[in-house]
């Protein structure tokens, strides 16, 4: 058993490390939030010419075809630079919902465009009540047009094309299709922007397989919490660098246990949350019986640690912290953002006592061996 | 990254799991009214039995009787035993902790004469460190002892001390240097409690139970041929055995939480809320999915430091958030189970309607000692903010 990273794992996360430090410092990503998309073409070629756009794709699609825990790897360096604009909406998000869905055309013509760098694309799924839940949706297509509104869409704007969840299928719209209309919506985080969109009588091509709808939201929210727990490991580290230098009667703050203990507690939600992502990385990889579960309590973890490692953090700066000029609230921002997308954990909870209370009661005899081994198997 | 086991894993967990399905007694939780001493004899000899079949210390090089298991090999015997439900060992501080420390610093003496009987459990031991004035200070140690010719004359007082009575021998902390700073006048002694003037107080706990004692020392005379490693660098030698503490028997506390909580899950489907089973009970299927999930944190947290101290050979100061985590949750799952239950959660053992024989109530006492016992949840924080995180020392 080996829970830590092979060294090619390793080479890929360092690597990505350099590359967003280089390519997407904090100060390049406050001038791009500046602006109404986020996105920024230049660094947007760079990120397909290091392979990343395809990180997931087959390689029978253009893309590298990696693994779960690569992706994630990836994805926890995005976030610990707050990586701007639509990468983890078109690779993670609308790239695995393709190609869990899509029927080999479709693979090869969407999926294809977007491990080349040639596309970007996002999913529709949440409408007016603001529910995750499929179950909720109230849109379906009528002859593959649709009509209706989708909010809290990322990155709308920006994609080529959108995938959305409808009652009666997964579908795929371009972006230039009539009776599209996309509106900017106003969300807390500056470095990824969300939109309302707008079918009117819109023509939706269907995906061929939408029940793999499932296991690729799930992917989506692995690589979601480890992008939560590389802003996590941000926060935690611009803290404690902060408690290090910054003296009130004549010591260095972080010498006082009252802030010592605040940084302990980020830094033990920091890597339980890193511990709960990679594990659901890997379950979903080998396919585990308790893989979609693992997600839920990653995603259940790290949403309500993703806030608090930001509360502690912004408290420890003091005054700094409440200042636009300091960096602790962009992370922040996106947080909270990212603690209600794809479920919170008042959510996931519930999906959890599905499937502990409700399943296990419904005959299935757990065999309580298969759970001795580290990996539940 | 690759959690599945080896296949000389599997094959040491099925060989294992063989074993303690012929040998395991199944009915520990059915003496739960039987006297202490009655439940510890037959502790010893559930660990005589383990003993003869070979899984009596089996991180023990295989010279000194053990088996030279692999870190992941002692993960999966703290889990199987869990699995089985299998009793606790009555020497558990002697596999643990001491005899490690012996194998680690002892003389061939020493080895030869404690180690085998460690492992048949023939006798127990316990272990003399914390005091009055030393709890998380644990160098402030006072308890001293005077070289007096080929003896060393012990006089002090130590507490927390589990198993003492019915322990044959102590692993001992004094202060041998009074005149050196504190960390550097320690010393470690071997102590046969049968030794004239030591005493042992049992000390009754909020739960009711005497799990911890008082050790009193009067003019104790004890061979210098029982100090372990070096005089004066007694300290070095009991952190290394602390260090085995923290190694990994948590495994086995991750499966009895699990445990625990199928259990409360099924109690909740017994009991009612609001006209309807708790388990249906939004409130509840919220709190008790909450507990769910942070077990599971808990096992891939434990994953991840198991795969570290294999790798790199120590458990580093990051284990703290184990403690941490495992205590803590504890006292909040208790908390749930508790609300669970309603006004019968308060029940204790010998009430005719108390769940589960009183073991919640129990549980839920209990769990307040868990933040307390081997390091306090705010030393453990001390240590993540200084050694982990490279905060200042703050004290």
């Amino acid at each position: 058993m080996q829970f830590g990273l092979s060294e090619s794992q390793q080479i890929l996360k360092d690597t990505a490390r350099k590359f967003f430090a280089g390519e997407s410092p904090i100060a390049a990503v406050r001038k791009v939030m500046e602006t109404d998309t986020t996105y920024d073409a230049a660094l947007w070629t760079k990120l397909a010419e290091q392979g990343f756009t395809g990180i997931i794709a087959p390689e029978e699609f253009g893309g590298m075809g990696l693994g779960k825990v690569e992706l994630i790897l990836l994805m926890e360096e995005a976030g610990y630079a707050l990586l701007p604009g639509p990468f983890f909406s078109t690779v993670a998000l609308a790239g695995t919902v393709i190609d869990a869905c899509g029927s080999p055309e479709q693979k090869k013509k969407y999926l294809g465009r977007i491990a080349a760098g040639q596309a970007r694309a996002t999913v529709a799924l949440v409408e007016a009540a603001g529910s995750w839940d499929i179950e909720s949706l109230k849109i379906s297509s009528a002859g593959n047009k649709l009509t209706g509104t989708k909010l809290f869409v990322t990155d709308a704007a920006v994609a080529d094309f959108v995938v959305v969840v409808a009652r009666d299928g997964v579908f795929l719209v371009d972006a230039k299709a009539p009776g599209l209309r996309i509106e900017a919506m106003k969300g807390m985080d500056l470095a990824r922007k969300i939109y309302s969109v707008e079918f009117n009588n819109t023509p939706a091509e269907a995906l061929g397989n939408p029940r793999g709808l499932a296991g690729a939201l799930n992917v989506a929210t692995a690589a979601l919490c480890a992008e939560m727990t590389g802003g996590m490991q941000r926060t935690l580290e611009l803290t404690v660098a902060y408690a290090k230098t910054r003296k009130q009667f004549g010591k260095p703050i972080g010498i006082f246990q009252a802030v010592q203990h605040l940084c302990a507690d980020m830094y033990l939600e920091t890597e339980s949350s890193r511990s709960a992502t990679y594990y659901a990385a890997w379950a979903l990889e080998e396919n585990t019986p308790d893989a979609s579960t693992s997600v839920s309590v990653a995603k259940m973890y790290a949403s309500d640690a993703a806030r608090n490692v930001g509360n502690h953090g912004i408290q420890v700066h003091g005054g700094m912290g409440f200042t636009w000029e300091n960096d602790i609230h962009l992370y922040y921002r996106r947080a909270k953002a990212s603690e209600t997308m794809l479920g919170d954990a008042t959510f996931h909870r519930e999906r959890i006592a599905r499937q502990i209370i409700d399943e296990a009661s419904s005959g299935k005899k757990k065999d309580h061996s298969k759970q001795a081994a580290l990996a539940s198997r | 990254m690759d959690l599945n086991l080896s296949p000389e894993e599997i094959r040491f967990r099925d060989e294992l799991r063989t074993w303690l399905a012929a040998n395991a007694p199944t009915d520990w939780d059915e003496r739960r009214e039987e006297s202490m001493e009655t439940r510890f004899e037959y502790l010893k000899r559930w660990q005589r039995k383990l003993y003869e079949g070979g899984w009596a210390g089996i991180s023990w090089p295989k010279e000194y009787g053990g088996r030279g298991a692999s870190l992941m090999e002692q993960v999966i015997f703290w889990q199987e035993m869990a699995l089985a439900q299998a009793p606790p060992l009555a020497n558990v501080l002697g596999l643990g902790i001491i005899g490690p420390t012996i194998i680690a610093f002892g003389t061939e003496a020493q080895k030869k004469r404690h180690l085998a009987k460690i492992l048949s459990a023939e006798e127990i031991w316990c272990q003399g460190f914390s005091e009055p004035d030393a709890g998380s200070d644990l160098a402030n140690v006072r308890c001293e002892a005077r070289l007096d010719g080929d003896h060393y004359v012990v006089n002090g007082q130590k507490v927390w001390n589990s198993y003492g009575w019915a322990a044959h021998w102590c692993e001992l902390v004094v202060r041998t240097d009074p005149n050196v700073p504190k960390h550097k006048g320690l010393t470690v002694l071997l102590v046969d409690m049968k030794t004239p003037g030591v005493e042992v107080r049992p000390l009754r706990q909020m739960t009711g139970e005497t799990e911890f004692n008082e050790l009193f020392f009067h003019d104790v005379r004890i061979p210098v041929t029982n100090v372990v490693g070096k005089v004066n660098e007694g300290w070095g030698v009991a952190m290394g055995t602390l260090m085995h503490e923290r190694g990994t028997f948590g495994a086995g506390l991750q499966i009895t939480y699990r445990r625990n909580m199928e259990r409360l899950i099924n109690l909740a489907k017994t009991t009612e809320r609001n006209g309807r089973p708790s388990s249906e009970d939004p409130v509840i299927r919220q709190k008790l999915a909450q507990c769910y999930a942070e077990i599971e944190v808990m096992r891939c947290n434990q994953m991840r430091a198991f795969s570290r101290i294999n790798a790199t050979g120590v458990p580093g100061p990051e284990g703290s958030i184990q403690k941490i985590f495992w205590s803590e949750l504890n006292q909040r799952f208790q908390q749930v189970a508790q609300e669970v239950m309603g006004p019968y959660g308060q029940l204790e053992a010998g009430d005719e309607h108390a769940i589960d024989n009183g073991m919640w109530a129990y549980g839920y006492l209990r769990s307040r000692g868990n933040t307390i016992e081997a390091g306090t949840s705010e030393i453990q924080r001390n240590i993540i903010g200084h050694f982990v995180l490279g905060l200042p020392k703050s004290y």
